[in-house]
C-alpha cells in the first residue's frame, strides 16, 4: 500500500496553485468575493430583520400577551380580564420576565374641533411601559404621561396633523363602555410621538390606565397584560407556568400574536438561501473551470504520477486539495471582509436616499448588520461542501487517465 | 537463470479511426537480473511500446508479460501501481520531473509514496545526489536546471527506491553527445554498483555501444538479438 503523506499533498497542490499566480489570484478573488457578498448580504437582511422584529415586539405586541379568550378575534370591551390573580402575578414574577403591565385597548374615535378619525384608545401605567413598548421613547414634541396625568392624551404627529390640533390643545375621545352605551371624555394633548411604521402614529392615541379604566367604567379589569423577557426565542417554559397560573385566559407568544413577522423572518431565509445558491452557482463555474484547466494542462504530470506509482486516488486527493486550499482561502478571505463590512456599518448604512417608501413599511431606511454565527455557518458549510463536490469532476479526469496515453500527450 | 523480464507471445494493436496499426507482434524475450540492455530500431518499430508494456503503463493486446515472477499483463490498477512504486523505476525521454519540486523533492517522491521514514529518505537521497553529481543543486527546480541535469536527478528519482527494474524510454534523445555519454556511463555505474537491471531504447549508436545486449525491433517484431560482452 502507498502511505502517501497529507504534508506532501498539500505541498504539491499548494505549488501548483501557484504555477498560474494570476489565474489562481483571480478565481480567489471571485470565490472571495461571493463568501463575502454572502456574509455582507445576510448580515444585512438579518439586521434588517431583526430592526423590523424589535420594533414590531415594541410596537405593543411584547413577548407574549394575555387576554380574555375572544378578544384577539374581537378586541372589543367585552372581552376584558380581571387584573390578575396571585397565581398569575407570581407567574408573572420569575425571573425570566424583565417587565409586564396591564393595558386597556379598545376601538374609539378621537374628535378635535375640526376633524375625526378612528383609533384604538390604549390606556397604558407610563411607568411600567418602559422597556416593553416604544411609546416611551417616542414623543418627539410636549412630554410622555405621568402616573397622575388624568386628562392626559398622547397623538401620533400623523394624526394631530390630520385632526389639525396639536400640544395643549383638547380633544374628545369616545368609546363604548361596559354597558353598552358611549362613553366620551375631553383630554388635553400632553405629547406628539413619532411612530415606525407610521401607521403607528394614526392608529394609536394614549392615556393613562386610569382614565381609560374611569371613562369606560371598567373598574379594576383591563384588555391585556403584556411582558417582555430575557430570550424571545425561548418562551416554553414561561408559556407553560403562565397558562397553569391563569388557564381561562388567552396566553399566547409574540409568533402567535404577530405571525406575519414569522413569515417575513421565513421569507427572509428563503431569499438568503436562494441568494446563497445563486451565487456558489457562478462562483463554482469559475472554480470548476479553473480546476479543469489545471487538470488538462498538467495531463502529463499526472500520467507521470501514476508511472511512478501514485494510485488515482491519491490523484484524485491531490486536485481536491488544490480545491481545498483555494476554498479555504478565499472563505477567510470572504469571512474577514465580509466581518470588515459589518464592523465599518456599525452605526448604520443609511438607504434614505434610495428607498423613501421604507418607514411607511415599518422597514428602517437605516439597517445595521447582524452577524450570525448560523449564518456564517450556513454559507461556509455550503461553499465547502458543494465547492468539493463541484470539484469532483475534474479531480475524477484528473485520476481516471491511462498512463501511458497521459505521459505521451504532447 | 533468475529473469528480471519475461515477455511470451507478446502483441500490442493500436486502432485508430477503426484501423488496426500492428505496434508489436509475437514478442518473445527474457532479461535476466542484472543485465543492461538496449533496444534499438527506427522509429514506430515498438521501443517505447514494449518498454510501456514492460512497466505496465498500457496492457499487451495478447501474449503474457512477468516482471520479477509478476504476471503484469493481468494485473489491476491498483497492483500495476504497486509495482511499478516498489519494482520500477522509470526515466523519460522529456525529463518528466515535477516541476513544482525542487530536485530533492523529486529524487524523495517516490520513497515519500513507499511510505519510507523521513531520515531514511534525506540520508538516502543525499546519497543518491551525490552519486550523480548533483549534491549543490538539490534545492533547485527543474525549471532552473539543465537538460542533462535533469535525466540525472530523473536517474536518481528511479534508483533511489531500489526497484529490480529500471526502463529508460530515450533517455538520451534531448541531450548532446558529450552529456548523454555521461548520462550512459551514469546509467552503467548504476547497474554494476546497484544491482539493478536496465533496460532502455534508443535510435543512438554511441549509447547503444554501452549495452550489454542488443535488441533490434522492426515493425513490432524482434529482428536481431546481439550479446555484446
Amino acid at each position: 500500500m502507498t502511505t502517501l503523506k497529507s504534508p506532501l499533498l498539500l505541498t504539491l497542490a499548494w505549488r501548483n496553485l501557484w504555477r498560474h499566480r494570476g489565474r489562481t489570484a483571480a478565481i480567489l478573488f471571485a470565490l472571495a468575493l461571493g463568501v463575502w457578498s454572502m456574509v455582507s448580504l445576510a448580515a444585512l437582511s438579518r439586521g434588517s430583520m431583526e430592526q423590523q422584529l424589535v420594533k414590531a415586539i415594541l410596537n405593543l405586541t411584547g413577548h407574549i400577551q394575555i387576554h380574555a379568550p375572544r378578544y384577539r378575534d374581537d378586541p372589543v370591551i367585552e372581552h376584558r380580564l380581571s387584573p390578575p390573580s396571585p397565581a398569575l402575578t407570581a407567574a408573572l414574577s420569575r425571573p425570566e420576565v424583565t417587565t409586564w403591565a396591564m393595558r386597556v385597548r379598545v376601538p374609539a374615535v378621537v374628535a378635535s374641533e375640526r376633524e375625526s378619525a378612528g383609533v384604538t384608545l390604549v390606556g397604558i401605567d407610563p411607568a411600567r411601559e418602559r422597556g416593553l413598548s416604544f411609546i416611551p421613547d417616542a414623543v418627539t414634541e410636549g412630554r410622555y404621561l405621568e402616573a397622575g396625568d388624568d386628562a392626559g392624551i398622547l397623538l401620533g404627529r400623523k394624526l394631530a396633523e390630520r385632526l389639525e390640533t396639536g400640544v395643549g390643545r383638547r380633544v374628545v375621545v369616545m368609546s363604548q363602555d361596559i354597558n353598552n352605551s358611549v362613553a366620551d371624555r375631553g383630554f388635553r394633548v400632553v405629547g406628539i410621538f413619532d411612530a415606525e411604521p407610521q401607521a403607528a402614529e394614526e392608529s394609536y392615541i394614549f392615556v393613562t390606565l386610569a382614565s381609560a379604566r374611569q371613562m369606560l367604567k371598567l373598574g379594576d379589569n383591563i384588555s391585556e397584560i403584556a411582558l417582555m423577557t430575557t430570550d424571545r426565542d425561548r418562551l416554553d417554559g414561561l408559556l407553560a407556568a403562565l397558562r397553569a397560573a391563569a388557564p381561562d385566559l388567552d396566553v399566547q407568544p409574540w409568533t402567535v400574536v404577530e405571525p406575519l413577522l414569522v413569515l417575513t423572518e421565513k421569507v427572509v431565509n428563503v431569499i438568503l438561501i436562494v441568494w446563497y445558491v445563486i451565487v456558489f452557482t457562478a462562483m463554482s463555474f469559475g472554480l470548476v473551470n479553473t480546476l479543469l484547466m489545471a487538470v488538462f494542462e498538467r495531463t502529463r504530470e499526472f500520467g507521470l504520477f501514476q508511472a511512478l506509482g501514485m494510485p488515482p486516488r491519491h490523484i484524485l486527493g491531490q486536485v481536491l486539495a488544490e480545491s481545498c486550499i483555494l476554498l479555504a482561502v478565499a472563505l477567510a478571505l470572504g469571512n474577514l471582509g465580509g466581518w470588515l463590512t459589518v464592523l465599518a456599518l456599525k452605526d448604520g448604512l443609511d438607504l434614505s436616499a434610495f428607498a423613501k417608501g421604507f418607514e411607511m413599511m415599518g422597514v428602517s431606511p437605516i439597517i445595521y448588520p447582524a452577524l450570525r454565527a448560523g449564518d456564517v455557518t450556513a454559507a461556509n458549510v455550503l461553499v465547502t461542501v458543494l465547492g468539493l463536490a463541484a470539484s469532483l469532476y475534474p479531480a475524477w479526469r484528473a485520476a481516471r487517465h491511462v498512463p501511458v496515453e497521459a505521459i505521451t500527450r504532447v | 537463470m533468475e529473469h528480471t523480464v519475461v515477455c511470451r507471445s507478446v502483441s500490442k494493436v493500436y486502432r485508430q479511426d477503426a484501423v488496426a496499426v500492428q505496434a508489436l507482434a509475437d514478442i518473445n524475450l527474457e532479461i535476466p537480473r542484472l543485465d543492461f540492455v538496449c533496444l534499438s530500431g527506427p522509429s514506430g518499430s515498438g521501443k517505447s511500446t514494449l518498454l510501456n508494456l514492460i512497466g505496465g503503463l498500457d496492457r499487451p493486446s495478447g501474449g503474457e508479460i512477468y516482471v520479477d515472477g509478476n504476471r503484469v499483463d493481468r494485473m489491476e490498477k491498483g497492483e500495476l501501481a504497486e509495482l511499478r512504486l516498489r519494482r520500477i523505476g522509470f526515466v523519460f525521454q522529456a525529463y518528466n520531473l515535477i516541476p513544482v519540486l525542487t530536485a530533492r523533492e523529486n529524487v524523495e517522491f517516490v520513497m515519500q509514496l513507499q511510505g519510507v521514514p523521513a531520515a531514511t529518505r534525506g540520508a538516502k537521497t543525499r546519497e543518491i545526489l551525490k552519486e550523480v553529481g548533483l549534491e549543490d543543486l538539490e534545492d533547485r527546480r527543474p525549471g532552473e536546471l539543465s537538460g542533462g541535469q535533469q535525466q540525472r536527478v530523473a536517474v536518481a528519482r528511479a534508483i533511489v527506491s531500489e526497484p529490480s527494474l529500471v526502463l529508460a524510454d530515450e533517455p538520451t534523445a534531448n541531450l548532446d553527445s558529450k552529456t548523454a555519454e555521461n548520462l550512459m556511463q551514469l546509467l552503467r555505474h548504476m547497474n554494476e554498483d546497484h544491482g539493478v537491471t536496465f533496460v532502455f531504447s534508443t535510435h543512438d549508436r554511441l549509447v547503444m555501444d554501452f549495452s550489454r545486449r542488443l535488441i533490434t525491433l522492426r515493425d513490432g517484431r524482434i529482428v536481431d538479438d546481439v550479446q555484446r560482452g
